[in-house]
């Protein structure tokens, strides 16, 4: 127990040093990304199971007791978070073997993921706002590299803007911890949260608010702050835009939900009023962008800005039920999108092309690949019964009861173009004859594609599974949105006050 | 492009930079110092020596390669948290052992010291990396 | 004094935007510059402008005789500082190497993912 919460941050950097170490050997950087991966979902299942009954395992890093030193805290929400960028992990390190280029490789990929994933754990364990900067330094400095890996002049172009827009957003950040510094004595999220409570110099609180909301909103990609995403995310390869599109916004969206529950929630009817409204313009131009793509790629990444707004609208909403739907639209949507991205990676593999005129016809040929992109695409629409449907259902309920009609008639409607969209795709790629024959490009024995479509069976199994086991899962998001909606129980564990 | 002038000088500086940046590392426990500023000095007097000279003869002073000390620095840096585990406590907190350097005298040694090596390392490495990488560019 | 820093942060932050809104690539990396030494300068001010000495007890001693300094803003703006270093060094090799692959330093022309 002493040691459970700083594991996801170790582990990484273990792999990572030893990937480092052992530069010249891929094959070996491969295994030990795969293994690394594996042990940190074991881990972060560990995790989860520890925090199952409300628990917070809470770690003072170097004996310094909070609010004095480094504070480590995870949540049944943090250990979701946990569990998910592990199974990502372990997926995209499988699927790195057969579509990753050996340049690529050669020039780290394996290390900077495990670096990636170094940042991402540490924002979702960390209890500490500043900490929590670092650790999106560490994140995003790796996801920079990775994304300009190859050196290609579309990626290069997009780099630039995720850049550009990236660390403005962290100067933001940084300029509202200095603020909160200076008004509170101190970044400890849990004694901020207890301060703040206290009432005092309420204008100032919601302008930082707001500044925190305009930091995170740009990461996590939300109405208007989104534009770099679809000029960088379709740019490098199918692995690293699959990575992407399942964490890094999510971080984004992570932090919004953590700093909006425990920290600023004093102004509800100001603050998750403005994060309401920008939800659904978030989804509304996000849908309404992929219509008029016809690059796979290009249509998906659209589609996370949309996506991003139903997981922020639970937040906006800010009850109970509400919190519980965000949660499980999370986890569905990290799942499902990584896999739709997984897909149209191996779409390019077998045809070299993400046009959508110039595909077709791959029902006939690959009716495996298809199933598993129909499945994961209807679970994104929100067809019943897969994962995407509870989701949305449990949003639309938390919308109903809060009255907030507005907002579910554009939920309902995004949905319904998010259908449009993905039956763009379906049948274009799959369904009509093919323009022209294009050769199959497939260099692999049928033994290696079993291997490279694995982590996509994973996935969908897990959708259907959400979708089935919708009871379970439904219980352990509302005791997770429990603990969010009373953060009186994360401060006593941080603080060691209270009992 | 190289003077006359830089390569004596840096000749003569490259050795009490080097020292210097280690009596920065060692000081920094309780006084200005520490790893991040002696990494800084010691990248930088590589650095002056890749100017001066050539980036491959730095290269080949340094003997190693940048982004192996990089790894070993944080190797060693993470490797400083893990002494205190033995005693109970929580990771990373500061663990210190008396060490006879002399008969008579006795120095603490702290796991802090070994993380600030660690970061001393990393400095070294990355800034190293960078340097190298933009100035074999030309 | 604080009102003195306080101009000087917006004129930090002034000269960042306006640099990060230039079409040039080199004006928006220092405007990037500009905007995090901005941003530090506020932790800075905000921390609580006091003079006072280094927070060390020596030898024997329990409590401060003096109030010392706060080192924790100190501290968040070495991180930062570090950090900012890091990035700034590697979107100089970013920007160099789209120069050469792009061959313009001209924001503007930078929009074929755009479409």
């Amino acid at each position: 127990m002493i040691l459970l919460p700083v594991l996801p941050i170790i582990i990484p950097l273990a792999g990572a040093i030893l990937c480092m170490l052992f530069r010249r050997n891929l094959a070996l950087q491969r295994d030990l990304a795969l293994s690394v991966s594996t042990l940190l979902l074991i881990v972060a299942v560990g995790l989860m199971a520890y925090t199952r009954d409300g628990t917070i395992a809470v770690l003072h890093v170097g004996g310094w007791e909070a609010p004095l030193g480094i504070t480590l805290a995870v949540d049944m929400l943090s250990s979701v978070m946990l569990v998910l960028a592990g199974l990502l992990a372990v997926a995209v390190s499988v699927y790195a073997c057969f579509d990753l280029d050996t340049p690529r490789v050669k020039f780290g990929f394996f290390p900077l993921m495990l670096i990636l994933l170094m940042g991402v754990n540490g924002a979702f364990v960390t209890g500490d706002l500043f900490n929590l900067y670092v650790c999106f330094e560490v994140l995003l400095t790796a996801s920079f590299i990775l994304l300009a890996l190859g050196g290609e002049r579309p990626q290069l172009e997009g780099s630039i803007k995720y850049v550009a827009l990236n660390l403005l957003s962290s100067a933001l950040f940084l300029a509202g911890v200095g603020i909160l510094y200076g008004m509170a004595g101190t970044l400890n999220m849990a004694e901020l949260a207890v301060v703040v409570q206290q009432g005092e110099r309420g204008g100032l609180v919601t302008m930082v608010a707001v500044m925190f909301m305009m930091a995170f909103g740009i990461k996590a990609g939300m109405f208007p702050l989104y534009f770099w995403l679809p000029a960088s995310y379709p740019t490098p390869p199918a692995a690293v835009s699959a990575l992407f599109s399942g964490l890094l916004t999510k971080v984004g969206v992570y932090s919004l939900i953590r700093v909006f529950t425990l920290i600023f929630c004093t102004d509800p009817e100001f603050l998750h009023t403005l994060i309401l409204i920008g939800a659904g313009l978030t989804m509304l131009s996000g849908v309404l962008a992929a219509a008029s793509h016809y690059e796979m790629r290009k249509i998906l990444s659209v589609h996370i800005v949309s996506q991003i707004g139903y997981i922020v609208m639970g937040l906006g909403l800010f009850t109970h039920l509400a919190l519980a739907g965000t949660i499980i639209y999370l986890a569905h949507n990290i799942i499902v999108k990584t896999n739709l991205f997984l897909v149209a990676g191996a779409v390019n593999r077998l045809k070299g092309t993400y046009d959508l005129h110039k595909l077709g016809g791959l029902y006939k040929e690959r009716p495996g690949l298809s199933i598993l992109f129909l499945i994961s695409a209807m679970s994104l629409a929100g067809v019943p019964p897969l994962s995407g449907f509870f989701a949305k259902l449990t949003l639309i309920i938390a919308g109903l009861q809060q009255e907030a009609w507005l907002i579910v008639a554009v939920a309902l409607i995004v949905s319904l173009l998010t259908l449009y969209s993905m039956t763009k795709i379906w049948a274009y790629v799959f369904w009509k004859p093919a323009p022209n024959e294009l050769p199959d490009l497939n260099p692999m024995t049928p033994a290696a594609w079993f291997i490279f479509l694995l982590p996509m069976v994973g996935f969908t199994v897990i959708t259907i599974g959400i979708g089935i086991f919708a009871g379970p899962v439904f219980d352990y998001a509302q005791s997770a949105a429990g603990q969010l909606m009373d953060p009186s129980g994360y401060i006593n564990a941080v603080l060691g006050g209270g009992e | 492009m190289t003077s006359l002038i830089l390569r004596t000088a840096t000749r003569y500086m490259f050795p009490p930079l080097l020292v210097f940046s280690v009596y920065l590392l060692l000081r920094g426990h309780h006084y200005p110092g520490g790893g991040f500023v002696g990494g800084l000095f010691a990248g930088s007097a590589f650095t002056l020596y890749a100017l001066a000279f050539n980036v491959e003869s730095a290269r080949k002073l340094l003997r190693f390669d940048p982004r192996d000390i990089t790894a070993v620095g944080l190797a060693v840096a993470l490797a400083s948290g893990i002494p205190a585990l033995f005693s109970g406590y929580a990771f990373m907190t500061g663990t210190w052992w008396k060490v006879p350097i002399r008969p008579g005298v006795v120095i603490d040694v702290g796991s802090p010291l070994i993380f600030d090596i660690g970061v001393y390392l990393v400095v070294l490495g990355v800034l190293l990396t960078l340097v190298f990488s933009l100035g074999e560019e030309e | 004094m604080e009102v003195l820093l306080a101009i000087v942060i917006g004129t930090l932050y002034t000269g960042g935007l306006y640099l990060m809104m230039r079409r040039n690539l080199i004006q928006l990396i220092i405007g990037l510059g500009l905007l995090s030494h901005g941003a530090n300068l506020l932790i800075f001010t905000a921390g609580g402008l006091r003079q006072g000495g280094a927070p060390i007890l020596a030898e024997g001693e329990k409590m401060f005789a003096t109030v010392p300094a706060d080192p924790l803003p100190q501290a968040l703006i070495l991180t930062a500082i570090v950090i900012s270093f890091a990035v700034t060094a590697f979107a100089l090799v970013l920007f160099l190497r789209t120069y050469q692959a792009v061959g313009t330093d001209d924001v503007d022309e930078l929009k074929e993912t755009d479409t």
